[in-house]
């Protein structure tokens, strides 16, 4: 008799994107008080000059996601490239009390010989990069969006740590030292005027002959579509993966919980929430081409939400 | 004509046997090569050694006094260590003077499998911070780290002095905008990983469409560019291409432009560094054997203190233009 099925997982993954303040708490406290979710990330993860101005509100998001029951998850920088990047990742792994998600392997070596998650900026390819990284303290790895499902289920078969895979939301396809927002509009990076802040989901990205493909947002690239492993969740399942992220988008992502938590407990079928996930994605797109080990734009199987794409 | 650069080690590029004699030639210090697979970043049809190519490789370089470095420096697939494991075995049987890995697993089992074959990191491990950096030389033995083309020459000098192990850093040829070995764009669009199969923007998805007045590139069945008649096509690498974000079309990411850093050598050495890399083991071996002797007669003068010897490097460029990139801030 096999033992009682783990628990499912969700995570809620840091904002990716420049939303004011005002409205980056609100988000964040309705999450606390409304979305089945056990994981809440919170820090920035792409650009340091956008943390000084959450950061006066962090410490309430942070109490009132912790008075809601959810386990609070801090992310670093995914790219550090200079001190005072690496002091903020300092000050947050001097905090032994805080479970830090390490997105850069200098994170790694900070983080060293204590407990703390990977994030799905590291390199996590293959067993003996995860046996290495476990023995170094880490207990949870959220894996790089890119990887197909056999090599998920390699990884799964190894027991610890425990995986994560991102299931929902635009995928990070790229970091750079230039920031692409600031260039688009001629400005640099360090005269940018924050003009990132004016694309709450990112800045779409055309080809010339007007076909939407990647998103900006500012020193990140991330792709146009969104992640949607809905149709796949049982799959992983079966293969040992108990944890899944949902990355916020600007839409209403208590609602997205809310259908991934159905579709985990089993209350709900994919085919059931077609409808309802696309229409939270408000006509954008759907891919889950790299769980295939296909074009990561692709969009497969009919019950993942949406209907495929016309031509890849 | 080995040079005269003492410490300093120009590090050459060959994608053929005969690209290695043609850098071994033209004055390289090391010759750095890949096996014909996956397990490098430069997996192209036509390109790359077999063992026993490296075997033949290692005996010419060696005869000169040149070393060779074997690039194992793509990420493993799970389920899948053999090719790698099998490449790192190879290179230490073979006598290679260095391996340069990117994966921290493959690392380890080099370190655990091999611990006199010395480990270089891979640019596109991308480590670019000390704390990174004393990371791979603490855990994983790393003796020489190729850094990131996103840094600039001050912070190059500054992290010389935080870090125990020798830096290499890239001198000519293509640039990266995109941090390395962290970019999944092009296979969002084909399904080619450059992390786990070497090859980003693969030949194999890329088209050429005439319409009359203009040539469209494709890659994976999306226009990376345009070109009008008087223009010169370019290769679609995806972050080099133009696209249109709020209405305007720009190269958003990168102009097609070559890293070229010819000019700044002295600056690179005062900032001790210790590799000077060239990119192109895609390239023939004429483009080896004119931009390693440009560098060679470079390196040199800068050696001696004198002024760089005149070159004209513009037609090894990519696009036909050169910038310094990142080691300028006004890069950002």
């Amino acid at each position: 008799m096999a033992a009682k099925p783990r628990q499912a997982k969700l995570t809620l993954g840091p904002v990716l994107f420049n939303w004011a303040p005002g409205r980056w708490r609100d988000f964040y406290l309705r999450i606390a008080d409304e979305a089945p979710v056990e994981s809440v990330c919170v820090g920035e993860v792409v650009c340091s000059k956008r943390a000084p101005f959450f950061e006066p509100v962090l410490g309430g998001v942070i109490e009132r996601l912790e008075a809601a029951g959810k386990e609070v998850v801090h992310s670093t920088l995914a790219l550090i490239m200079n001190e005072r990047e690496m002091d903020t990742v300092r000050a947050l792994a001097a905090g032994t009390d805080l479970f830090v998600e390490a997105n850069d392997i200098a994170a790694v070596a900070l983080l060293s010989g204590r407990r703390h998650a990977i994030g799905p900026y590291v390199n996590v390819y293959n067993e003996d990069t995860l046996a290495f990284l476990a023995r170094h303290g880490a207990t949870r790895v959220s894996l790089p969006g890119e990887l197909p499902a056999q090599s998920i289920a390699a990884l799964a078969g190894a027991g610890v740590p425990e995986l994560e895979v991102q299931v929902f939301g635009r995928l990070p396809l790229a970091i750079s030292g230039r920031c692409f927002h600031a260039r688009s509009r001629g400005l640099n990076k360090d005269g940018c005027r924050y003009v990132c802040a004016e694309d709450p989901d990112g800045m779409e990205v055309e080809t010339l002959d007007g076909d939407p493909f990647l998103a900006v947002n500012g020193t990140q690239t991330l792709s146009y579509t969104w992640c949607n492993l809905a149709g796949e969740l049982a799959e992983l399942r079966a293969m040992g993966v108990h944890r899944f992220r949902l990355s916020p988008q600007d839409t209403d992502m208590v609602a997205v919980a809310r259908i991934f938590r159905d579709l985990l407990d089993g209350r709900r079928q994919p085919r059931e929430v077609r409808e309802s996930l696309a229409g939270l994605a408000g006509g954008t797109p759907f891919s889950n081409g790299f769980y295939y080990g296909v074009e990561g734009v692709a969009f497969r199987g009919p019950e993942s939400g949406a209907s495929p794409p016309a031509s890849v | 004509m080995k040079g005269t650069s003492g410490t300093l080690d120009l590090v050459c590029p060959a994608g053929t046997p005969a690209a290695l004699r043609a850098a071994v030639d033209a004055g390289a210090d090391s010759v750095y090569v890949g096996f014909r697979d996956e397990t490098n970043a430069r997996n192209f049809p036509g390109l790359n050694f077999s063992r026993a190519d490296l075997e033949d490789g290692l005996a010419y370089a060696h005869g000169h006094g040149v070393k060779v470095l074997v690039a194992i420096n793509t990420f493993p697939g799970a389920g899948n260590p053999g090719p790698w494991r099998g490449a790192v075995d190879a290179a230490a049987a073979l006598g290679a003077d260095a391996i340069i890995v990117a994966d921290i697993g493959l690392a380890d089992y080099a370190r655990r499998t091999h611990p006199g074959l010395r480990r270089h990191l891979s640019v596109q491990a991308a480590a670019s911070s000390p704390e990174a950096i004393g990371f791979y030389h603490r855990e994983l033995g790393i003796s020489r780290v190729v850094l990131p083309r996103v840094l600039t020459i001050e912070e190059i000098a500054a992290l010389n002095k935080a870090v125990p192990v020798e830096t290499e850093v890239f001198v000519f040829g293509a640039m990266s905008v995109m941090a390395e070995g962290r970019c999944s764009m092009s296979s969002y669009l084909t399904g080619k990983s450059p992390n786990t199969v070497g090859v980003c923007s693969p030949a194999s998805h890329v088209r050429y469409l005439d319409t009359g007045d203009t040539l469209l590139t494709t890659l994976g069945g999306y226009t990376i560019n345009a070109f009008s008649e008087t223009e010169s096509a370019c290769y679609p690498t995806l972050c080099k291409g133009r696209f249109v974000a709020r209405g305007k079309t720009s190269y958003l990411f990168e102009e097609p432009t070559s890293l070229n850093a010819i000019g700044i050598l002295p600056e690179l050495m005062a900032a001790g560094v210790t590799g000077l890399k060239i990119e192109g083991r895609q390239r023939g071996r004429a483009y080896v054997a004119e931009v390693v002797a440009a560098f060679r007669r470079a390196v040199d003068a800068a050696v001696r203190g004198e002024p760089a010897p005149p070159t004209d490097l513009v037609a090894m460029t990519e696009g036909g233009c050169y910038s310094a990139g990142a080691y300028r801030k006004a890069w950002y």
